[in-house]
């Protein structure tokens, strides 16, 4: 099936290839051939010989150049994805028209500098463009759009080299973008994967961003956006948003965020999000919510974390429904004796209740709050006597008479089986 | 030595206790297997099992035989044999047949539910090989026990009384102690007491495999290298291997000095 729909995929590439480069060409505009033994020998003079609905092809080749602007709606095309390489020398491809496509290229050795943020590719201010099918490495920032709407980013590798924080840029940063689509891109060691601010009605999908230094993923102030079907893989600290509204966040996967301050999602400021059908895999912890409400979580796999949800202070009528817990040290563990969150009908693989009337849902309610996360979040070096059979006996009591944990905090329908979630 | 361990070693597997204790794990297995399907569930309840009962049924275990061959050890220390041989003999007959038992008995329940295709293989060895240290070292401080007391009663008593200790009361106090003494930094501190008690160490050693997600999230230098890298994992082995040499020593000792 996957085999299919990549032949398909290609077919259309190659359709659309042809239909752009004929399509145009016949039609009403030209295309200039830039390459090593022809007429045109460097990008920069293509491009300044182009006008607006012409097509640049550029050849298999090497071509060392910086500072590319494009001021025309015309298409860069690389054919067998040609090099341009910078030579650590600044910025190399600047967009400043509306309309212009850049598909096919490698570019490598963008420069590093601590006063301007060089990228490989960056727009300014203009709508329409569309970014597919180029391979980043040595870069600093690797796409930058800066208050250009409408676009698109397809289908770009990005691969960076990043060791310190201080000195190493985002893959793909927007930056008061509005209606972009960022779709099926991979993302690994650069600082933030992908990073957005001030940026509305943006859609992020089946991107895969992994091994990144800082966040998988950074959101900041960007509301009415959609993020689905990625993968966020052994990132520093997982994926951040923050000071966000109405976002939708559906079938992701995050997984293996390791660390002291690492979290599979961490969720600050949030209001009206939506968070169904995610997997959350071995990360320290699964959701880390602070200061977020009306918040639906549902769906969702929590499978061996160090804590599946960590609730700090201030969060207001969230609903978990339907989730599986497996295996996680902690489920829940929560800051505080006040709760206004409802838990209900999940999966908890720790309830040891019985279910007489057969019905499916367990005839006790669970506690998803032991004694133990609150000890642990008072003294942390306690997590030494994890799962020792001390912890038990006064997690078992204070199962049986609630002190610590707000005792109203409870499934009280906990599933007797694993919820099955269709994740084709 | 040796012919004392072989004879220590057969008469044990002749005896019932052995077959109870085997078919008791072997049971354990298949329930925990076929019953509940689920295999990360199954090797953490085996976990609770290895750390709580492996320490209890060694002590006991130890206790009882000593005191029931003693008169067949008073007559081996009649004919022209080593004491020490004796005793030690002894020890490692009892100590190697428990820890069959255990190996033997969970073993062949996870052979047949296909560990060997599992990515669990690795979790679960070291569960057994945690389990059979502990039985080595809780049937070496039962030796201890009864050769010190000559009173039965008393020694079964220091017994539980000892497995009480290492499995409740010590980590109670431990965790008393980490809360009041929380406003100083404790991760040294808190790692060498776990060293300090063989339960602990075991169950440190298996976490470091289970929820490893979880140890890493506390900040702390000492933790993380711990934790963190194969440290742990070397540290905690040596330790356990520490922990049966010593009793071992004591036993060696206090066999040499015996009056009979």
């Amino acid at each position: 099936m996957a085999n299919f729909t990549s032949n398909l995929k290609k077919t259309l590439y190659i359709f659309t290839f042809f239909l752009l480069v004929f399509g145009t060409t016949s039609a009403w505009a030209k295309t200039i051939t830039v390459c090593s033994t022809c007429a045109v020998k460097t990008i920069k003079e293509g491009v300044a010989q182009a006008s607006d609905g012409d097509t640049v092809l550029v050849k298999k080749g090497i071509y060392k150049e910086v500072n590319i602007i494009i001021d025309k709606s015309i298409i860069l095309l690389g054919e067998n994805l040609p090099t341009i390489d910078g030579e650590d020398r600044g910025e190399i491809i600047k967009i400043v028209s509306d309309n212009v496509t850049v598909d096919g290229f490698k570019i490598i050795n963008v420069g590093t500098s601590y006063t301007a943020d060089y990228a490989a590719v960056r727009v300014i201010k203009k709508d329409g463009y569309l970014i597919q099918n180029l391979e980043l490495e040595k870069l600093f920032f690797g796409i930058y759009l800066e208050k250009s709407n409408n676009g698109k980013v397809l289908n770009n590798k990005i691969k960076g080299d990043a060791v310190n924080e201080y000195n190493s840029g985002n893959g793909i940063q927007l930056w008061y973008c509005k209606g972009v689509e960022v779709r099926g891109n991979n993302v690994q060691k650069v600082r933030d994967g992908i990073y957005l601010e001030f940026s509305d009605n943006i859609i992020i999908r089946q991107n895969i961003s992994r091994n990144n230094l800082r966040y998988g993923l950074h959101f900041m102030f960007s509301n009415h956006n959609v993020y689905d079907y990625n993968i966020f893989e052994n990132n520093g600290a997982g994926v951040a948003v923050m000071f966000s509204k109405f976002v939708d966040m559906n079938h992701n996967v995050f997984k293996k965020n390791w660390g002291t301050a690492a979290f599979g999602l961490l969720l600050k400021e949030i209001n009206d999000a939506k968070i169904n059908d995610n997997v959350f895999q071995e990360n320290t912890v699964g959701i880390n919510i602070e200061g977020s409400n009306r918040i639906e979580y549902s769906n969702n796999d929590f499978i061996s974390n160090g804590w599946a949800i960590k609730v700090r202070g201030a969060c207001y009528t969230n609903a978990f429904k339907n989730n599986n817990f497996l295996y996680n040290s902690f489920d829940i563990s929560y800051n505080g004796g006040l709760n206004d969150n409802v838990f209900n009908s999940n999966y908890w693989s720790n309830y040891a209740g019985y279910d007489l009337d057969k019905n499916g849902i367990g005839d006790v309610p669970y506690r998803p709050v032991k004694l133990f996360s609150y000890i642990v979040n008072r003294t942390p070096e306690t997590i030494i006597l994890l799962r020792s059979l001390f912890i038990d006996i006064i997690d078992f009591s204070e199962k049986v008479s609630p002190v610590f944990t707000p005792d109203d905090l409870l499934d009280e329908n906990p599933k007797m089986k694993t919820i099955n979630h269709d994740r084709s | 030595m040796l012919k004392i361990l072989k004879y220590s070693f057969y008469d044990l597997m002749r005896s019932r206790w052995s077959y109870v204790y085997f078919l008791f794990y072997l049971l354990l297995g298949v329930v925990l297997l076929f019953l509940n399907n689920d295999l990360s569930k199954a090797v953490i309840t085996l976990m609770n099992v290895i750390i709580i009962l492996v320490p209890l049924i060694g002590t006991i275990f130890g206790v009882m035989y000593y005191y029931n061959s003693r008169e067949f050890t008073e007559l081996l220390l009649a004919q022209p044999v080593k004491r020490s041989s004796i005793f030690l003999g002894q020890y490692f007959g009892v100590a190697t047949s428990l820890s069959m038992s255990l190996v033997i008995g969970l073993g062949v329940p996870f052979i047949f539910y296909g560990i060997f295709n599992s990515s669990a293989i690795w979790d679960f060895s070291l569960l057994l090989v945690t389990g059979a240290f502990l039985t080595f070292i809780f049937t070496a401080l039962a030796f201890v026990i009864a050769l010190s007391n000559e009173n039965r009663i008393k020694g079964f008593g220091y017994a539980i009384l000892l497995w009480l200790f290492m499995a409740v009361i010590y980590d109670g106090i431990f965790l008393m102690s980490l809360l009041y003494f929380e406003d100083y930094p404790l991760d040294k501190f808190s790692l060498l007491a776990t060293m300090l008690n063989p339960v602990d160490l075991s169950r440190v050693l298996i976490l470091l495999k289970l929820d490893i997600s979880a140890l890493l999230g506390y900040t702390g230098a000492v933790f993380q290298k711990f934790f963190g890298t194969n440290f742990g994992l070397l540290l905690s082995s040596a330790m356990l291997i520490v922990w049966v040499l010593v009793p071992t020593f004591f036993i060696w000792r206090i066999a040499k000095r015996k009056d009979f």
